[in-house]
């Protein structure tokens, strides 16, 4: 700020000398933003920019530092590429990936919204506060006690599977049976995230105008007519937003999940992107391979959240962003 | 929209519209069955594990496992694990990286929500732009790990502070707050010559408690229940984070003796059987979630973060 070059104020021009006031009057906002913005540089952009080891032969004891090292690696252009493509496992990963995408998007998307329509049906205001109370909570518990809730309810060793054997029934193991992971995995998310996942939708049904109610009423509808013809269509935008959004994640099912089971399952159900980086890439070590494999998933989830917030703009809907 | 008014309140019902009908016998049934099951199926597993947890041996064998009707309530297992040993140890860590962590993330937040809440000021929309595309465009695991690793965070509690303190969704929460709060407040403040730091100190923060406290319990949980960090950066065992512990203990059902978890065996007699230590350390993971939720949960409804979403 104490720059030499300008002190001599007079001989700039006016646009600069104004933007030197504006910087005395607005220091302080800057200097708040500052220390945030610099660690989005070195723990968010810079990593973003260290993608470019996916065209290298990256080794880190090419130097004393990363970056050193990331300056004496060979670039080796698409190669890192070509060995990832031609992995079968990398494939499969990114099946299961969209495969517990698509799953999800039938199974666990429209409970909220249902979730939201009975909450909101609720007379009584004390009821719903106190059942929100309670459904909003396991949004709270952290994956593995998500996990271990079910391990201890439905495993092996579980509540289900005691009471199977005191009836002299043998029980099977739903936790680590791979053809049934995927309604597992899903279980185990609506579990968590359900009654978290309903607040947008009952925030937007507070917005809908109750008068609509009372005049389809007046004109004779029922109560699913007017489920029909009043509540959806005031979820239509909340429920666009949030399919583009779920669109655009495809390739991320969450991660935490599926590492804590996929030694349970195996990994030919379990492994889906994130859990292939961590395990082909991380543990062994394979950085460029990895950093391809990171590179694919962002570039294609971009892709997808910018063409599905196309395709939204284009059946009139307001997306995630406007064109501005 | 305004934050500080909540639209939800005021429409409110409390009995039903004259114009709509009684519901019929079945749809009352089957909406209560319903919302019944899915209240009974957050609650009932944390009952039996709390129970389990207090079960002495007996009822353990007895059942089999899993108790679900309580008998006595024997503490026996809490003592156990709180008498030093893994649990201790690692739930020291996860209190000192929540605490910590939440205080760090809570300052940047709220410092640069208020840097960022005018849209008159130097460079306002560069650097908006600069905190809101972290949403588009996100580094991979790989390069992240480089990064951390490479600058010496590794085996270091800060690795799991760090890297995650600013979490831009509850930035752009605690800032469209703060650009709710009407304009006229700042500016009699500034023309009586108060700095931006005693405006945001004296007048927005004492009017933000509410967006501040539950972007506060998003932070505190996050740093509670963050696991991968901590398989990634913290080899050395004593460092440990609980959810860490956690999942050696019962998922990877590494036996206590072998993760070292706290087995001071008082006298051979008291030795509390092996499932209710489990389900103690179940417990107190859960705890403090349980603990604060209540207090922050009615901010929930005040349209912080609906405010927020549709903002």
């Amino acid at each position: 700020m104490n720059d030499p070059h300008v002190s001599s104020a007079a001989t700039l021009k006016p646009g600069k000398r104004a933007i030197g006031a504006r910087l005395r009057r607005d220091w302080p906002f800057l200097a708040m933003t500052a220390p945030a913005a610099l660690l989005l540089l070195v723990f968010h952009y810079l990593p973003t920019l260290g993608n470019v080891i996916a065209f290298q032969d990256y080794n880190p004891f090419e130097g004393r530092n990363a970056f050193e090292a990331f300056m004496k690696s060979e670039w080796i252009g698409i190669e890192n590429f070509q060995v990832l493509f031609a992995d079968g496992a990398f494939w499969d990963a990114v099946i299961n990936t969209l495969s517990i995408t698509a799953f999800q998007l039938v199974f666990f998307f429209p409970l909220p919204i249902l979730l939201a329509i009975l909450l909101h049906g609720l007379v009584s205001a004390r009821l719903r506060a106190l059942i929100q109370g309670i459904v909003y909570l396991p949004h709270f518990f952290s994956w593995v006690l998500v996990v271990t809730f079910f391990v201890q309810m439905l495993g092996g060793a579980g509540l289900l599977a005691q009471e199977f054997h005191r009836h002299g029934l043998t029980p099977w193991n739903i936790m680590s049976n791979p053809h049934t992971f995927i309604m597992l995995v899903t279980a185990e998310a609506v579990w968590k995230d359900v009654g978290w996942a309903s607040i947008i939708f009952l925030a937007a049904l507070s917005t809908i105008d109750p008068t609509l109610y009372e005049a389809a009423a007046a004109d004779g509808a029922g109560r699913w007519r007017r489920l029909w013809h009043v509540t959806l269509p005031g979820l239509r935008p909340v429920i666009v937003l949030l399919l583009i959004l779920r669109i655009g994640d495809a390739l991320n099912v969450g991660f935490e999940q599926y590492l804590l089971q996929r030694d349970a399952v195996g990994r030919q159900a379990a492994e889906v992107l994130d859990t292939f980086v961590y395990y082909d890439a991380i543990v062994p070590q394979q950085w460029g391979v990895g950093a391809a494999a990171g590179l694919f998933k962002a570039i294609v989830g971009l892709l997808l959240i910018v063409s599905a917030n196309k395709a939204a703009h284009r059946l009139g809907e307001q997306g995630v962003y406007s064109k501005t | 929209m305004s934050a500080l008014s909540d639209p939800h309140e005021e429409r409110r019902r409390t009995t039903r519209p004259v114009w709509e009908e009684k519901p019929g016998m079945l749809l009352s049934l089957g909406k209560g069955a319903t919302l019944t099951l899915v209240v009974l199926a957050v609650l009932f597993p944390m009952w039996s594990i709390v129970v389990t947890s207090l079960a002495s041996r007996e009822t353990i064998n007895r059942v089999g496992g899993m108790v679900v009707v309580p008998r006595e309530f024997d503490i026996s297992a809490y003592v156990t694990m709180l008498s030093g040993g893994q649990v201790t140890r690692a739930l020291g860590v996860s209190l000192f990286v929540t605490l910590v962590g939440t205080c760090l993330s809570l300052v940047l937040t709220v410092l640069t929500a208020y840097g960022l809440s005018r849209p008159s000021s130097l460079g306002h929309r560069p650097l908006l732009f600069f905190f809101l595309l972290t949403f588009l465009v996100y580094p991979g695991l790989v390069p992240s790990y480089l990064v951390v690793s490479g600058l010496g965070f590794k085996d270091s509690l800060w690795a799991l502070i760090v890297p995650s303190a600013i979490n831009v969704f509850n930035l752009v929460v605690v800032r469209s707050f703060f650009m709710s709060i009407p304009g006229e407040l700042f500016d009699s403040a500034r023309i009586d010559g108060a700095s931006e730091w005693r405006v945001l100190t004296s007048i927005v923060l004492p009017l933000s408690k509410a967006v501040v406290a539950v972007v506060g319990l998003f932070y505190a949980v996050g740093y509670w229940n963050a696991y991968f960090n901590s398989v990634l950066f913290i080899d050395d065992n004593d460092k440990w984070p609980i959810q860490r512990v956690l999942q050696s203990y019962i998922l990877a059902g590494q036996s206590p003796h072998v993760a070292g978890v706290a087995v001071n065996i008082p006298g051979i007699t008291t030795y509390p059987p092996t499932l209710a230590i489990k389900m103690a350390v179940v417990v107190v993971t859960v705890l403090p979630a349980l603990v604060i939720y209540p207090f922050v949960q009615r901010n929930f409804t005040k349209g912080v973060i609906v405010g927020a979403v549709k903002g």
